[in-house]
């Protein structure tokens, strides 16, 4: 009975019993906290290509974990002080709000509801995504209006299931839903013919067309039938913490604008330019005003790179997952992404 | 210390008031407990803006749930979604402790088989699925489904018009005009006529001794009353033939391979448990009726029928409540292969509406009233059987 239930329990009694003992009493607290640990807990994905894998030699990398990474520099100047919880899509608020963890960066969908009842706070987007539908190539569909009356697989993820739902209601046609707790599950349904197509984030069907034995014999059809704007989330009612979280991925947003890599950190340190003097430490007192160190910044390039170096070097077109920049390209570029000024 | 025999202090020396004293301080005590947990959890639910209370079941549920025995669409709300569960975990378990109980007497009663051959392959059977968690066989079960049956649009044509593949099985269904309710009615009543009718008989014959032909009676009124009402209303027929879409069979009945993994891997866990339950009530019958029967010329299997089973129920029954509540317990396994569940409906209920404790108070709720249901039916079924006097 067991596994999933008691999890769940578990999950319940934690955010009922466990908050007045774990989380912290009062706001501004989870700086101190993380601080006198030593280490960052940052709750991720359950093992997801691109977004949160362990590598060969069992070191966590990926998408979400560089911006778990990128807050660590920040606060301890390493961006290995941190420990990985890998966390359940349906206990994973639980988990931040019983303080288990600090930052949840797990491919979560920011939206209103979530921010407003749930008893936390969203960080900037790190990853504009959309909700799509992906098929077998052989099945020759053009359109996911064409699937009137298929199977489709799916994770049981808050927005994606009402989301498949609307779509269809919308369009006045039905279909057949198969809900996986677990992702391999749900892959392997998929793959197998169980069901005639599958639905999640892009980023995630990315991931998942990954790990098909011929990933060329998938297709994701070009319908965004939702906005996903991927954010991490601290827990309400501790602005610096806060600040510091979204301060450290607008870090990585502006060195990419500003051109600092991170190859190129060290020499920049010399960099006319006053913003980057600002950002990097070398004059005024930034990092003073979030209570971390003036270097913080300089510490999340040098220990991370830039958000272009984090995009290419886990969900890129070098990658198995091979996506490209799409709207989460500069805006400079065209693209969403909006460092505010360091100033 | 003295105590004067008058001094109120005298009652800590009387032991009933000691027991009430130690009764009401550990209920006390319970009620404190409780009270503390559940003003803490209101508490920090309401200091980390989290929504709380049960309104959230009025409102649209918006998720699709493929199987359901009822009527229910996206629309609906949140209640008839948890109605689907709850009908869904009952179906499948209730169909899976059926299985369960004739294959686990069968396999039971073959382990104690002469025959070598019978006993250890029953041997076999039981030591296996006892012994591997039941979450591995549904995983094992639904993967041979969805892997070694073909893809639905090379589905196997079995028979004409029913089809086997990785989506499951599909047969034609017959449908009815909605005089379908009349004549379900009409064949309860037949069912409860054709009782009456045959235990009048029986007890006709017990007193009178004259051997009437039974059936006869019992089949006429089974049937008349079912068929009266067919030729008054003549209801059209239609079979529903499936189809092959572009996508699945539409029509017919469908069943699908998540509750067919799940029906195989309970009832075969289960039946493993009732065959050693059978077992050990069998073998606590004394060798001396098994002797007694022999002499009164009664052979093997009618002797284990008319003599040995009906004596062992009685220490079958008990045990078997167990193995009844775990198959019911254990059906919320079904979340692993996707099938939806009172479990899996409130899962997605909870992911939606960002409230923990609700659901999972309700579903905790539901397990146990049915569980407490069907405890108690089998208590009374218990004491129904057992030996008075």
């Amino acid at each position: 009975m067991k596994r999933m239930t008691t999890r769940m329990l578990l999950a319940g009694l934690a955010t009922a019993f466990l908050t007045s003992v774990t989380s912290p009493a009062s706001a501004q607290a989870t700086l101190d906290a993380v601080t006198k640990r030593g280490k960052l807990i940052c709750g991720v994905s359950q093992p997801t290509p691109g977004f949160a894998v362990p590598d060969s030699k069992g070191v966590m990398t990926g998408f979400d974990v560089d911006v778990c990474r990128a807050v660590a520099a920040a606060v301890y100047g390493a961006p290995d002080k941190v420990d990985f919880v890998p966390t359940n899509i349906n206990t994973r608020f639980q988990v931040l709000q019983s303080g288990e963890i600090d930052v949840l960066s797990r491919q979560t969908t920011m939206t209103f509801s979530r921010d407003n009842s749930l008893g936390l706070d969203f960080g900037p987007t790190v990853f504009y995504d959309g909700q799509g539908l992906m098929v077998p190539k052989q099945l020759k569909i053009e359109s996911a209006k064409d699937l009137a009356g298929a199977a489709i697989c799916i994770l049981p993820g808050t927005t994606t299931l009402q989301n498949l739902a609307d779509f269809f209601r919308a369009n006045n046609k039905k279909f057949e839903s198969v809900v996986f707790e677990n992702p391999d599950e749900n892959r392997n349904a998929f793959f197998s013919g169980r069901c005639d197509a599958t639905s999640s984030d892009r980023s995630d069907l990315a991931s998942i067309r990954a790990v098909a034995n011929n990933p060329a014999d998938f297709v994701v059809l070009p319908e965004t039938i939702s906005k996903e704007p991927l954010a991490p989330a601290v827990r309400q009612g501790d602005s610096n913490w806060r600040d510091i979280v979204s301060w450290a991925v607008y870090a990585l947003i502006a060195a990419e604008e500003k051109g600092i890599t991170k190859d190129n950190v060290d020499q920049q340190l010399t960099s006319q330019d006053p913003e980057i003097q600002r950002m990097l430490g070398v004059t005024g007192d930034l990092g003073k005003m979030i209570g971390l160190d003036n270097k913080w910044a300089y510490n999340i390039v040098k220990g991370v790179g830039n958000y272009s170096d984090v995009f290419e070097r886990n969900l890129g077109e070098e990658t198995p997952l091979g996506l490209t920049r799409g709207p989460n390209q500069q805006w400079t570029k065209g693209g969403l992404l909006y460092a505010p000024p360091f100033r | 210390m003295h105590v004067a025999p008058e001094s109120p202090w005298r009652i800590i020396y009387n032991l009933r008031a000691r027991a009430i004293f130690y009764q009401v301080a550990c209920g006390a005590a319970v009620v404190l407990i409780a009270y503390f947990l559940f003003a803490n959890a209101s508490e920090n639910l309401a200091r980390q803006n989290i929504a709380t209370g049960f309104s959230y079941l009025s409102r649209e549920a918006g998720f699709v749930i493929s199987q359901s025995p009822i009527a229910y669409q996206p629309s609906d709300t949140y209640v008839r979604a948890l109605l689907v569960g709850i009908l869904n975990t009952v179906r499948v378990s209730s169909a899976a402790a059926i299985f369960a109980t004739v294959i686990g007497t069968l396999v039971g009663v073959g382990r104690l088989s002469s025959n070598p051959l019978l006993s250890r392959i029953a041997m076999v059977y039981v030591e296996i699925l006892r012994n591997v968690p039941l979450l591995l066989f549904l995983f094992l079960w639904y993967a041979i489904i969805i892997t070694a049956l073909p893809p639905v649009r090379q589905a196997f044509q079995i028979l004409p018009a029913v089809y086997l593949s990785n989506s499951g099985l599909v047969i034609p269904s017959i449908t009815c005009s909605d005089e379908l309710t009349w004549i379900a009615l009409a064949l309860a009543v037949g069912i409860v006529a054709a009782i009456i009718i045959a235990r009048a008989l029986r007890r006709s014959r017990i007193t009178t001794g004259i051997e009437r032909r039974v059936w006869p009676f019992v089949v006429s009124a089974l049937m008349l009353p079912s068929l009266a009402t067919i030729l008054i209303l003549r209801p059209s027929v239609m079979v529903d033939w499936p189809e092959l879409g572009r996508f699945r069979l539409a029509g017919g009945a469908q069943l699908m391979p998540e509750f067919v993994a799940l029906l195989l891997g309970l009832t075969l866990s289960a039946s493993a448990n009732v065959a050693e339950i059978v077992r050990s009530g069998i073998v606590s019958i004394r060798k001396g009726q098994w002797e007694a029967a022999a002499s009164l010329g009664l052979r093997r299997p009618l002797s284990l029928r008319l003599v040995i089973l009906p004596q062992a129920l009685r220490v079958i029954i008990p045990p078997m409540t167990s193995t009844y509540l775990n198959v019911f317990k254990n059906s919320s396994l079904a979340i692993a292969i996707g099938y939806p569940d009172l479990v899996m409906v409130s899962n997605t209920t909870m992911n939606q509406t960002g409230q923990a404790i609700e659901p999972i108070a309700l579903f905790m709720m539901v397990y146990l009233s049915l569980s407490l249901a069907i405890s108690a039916f089998m208590n009374w079924y218990n004491a129904r059987v057992a030996l008075r006097g």
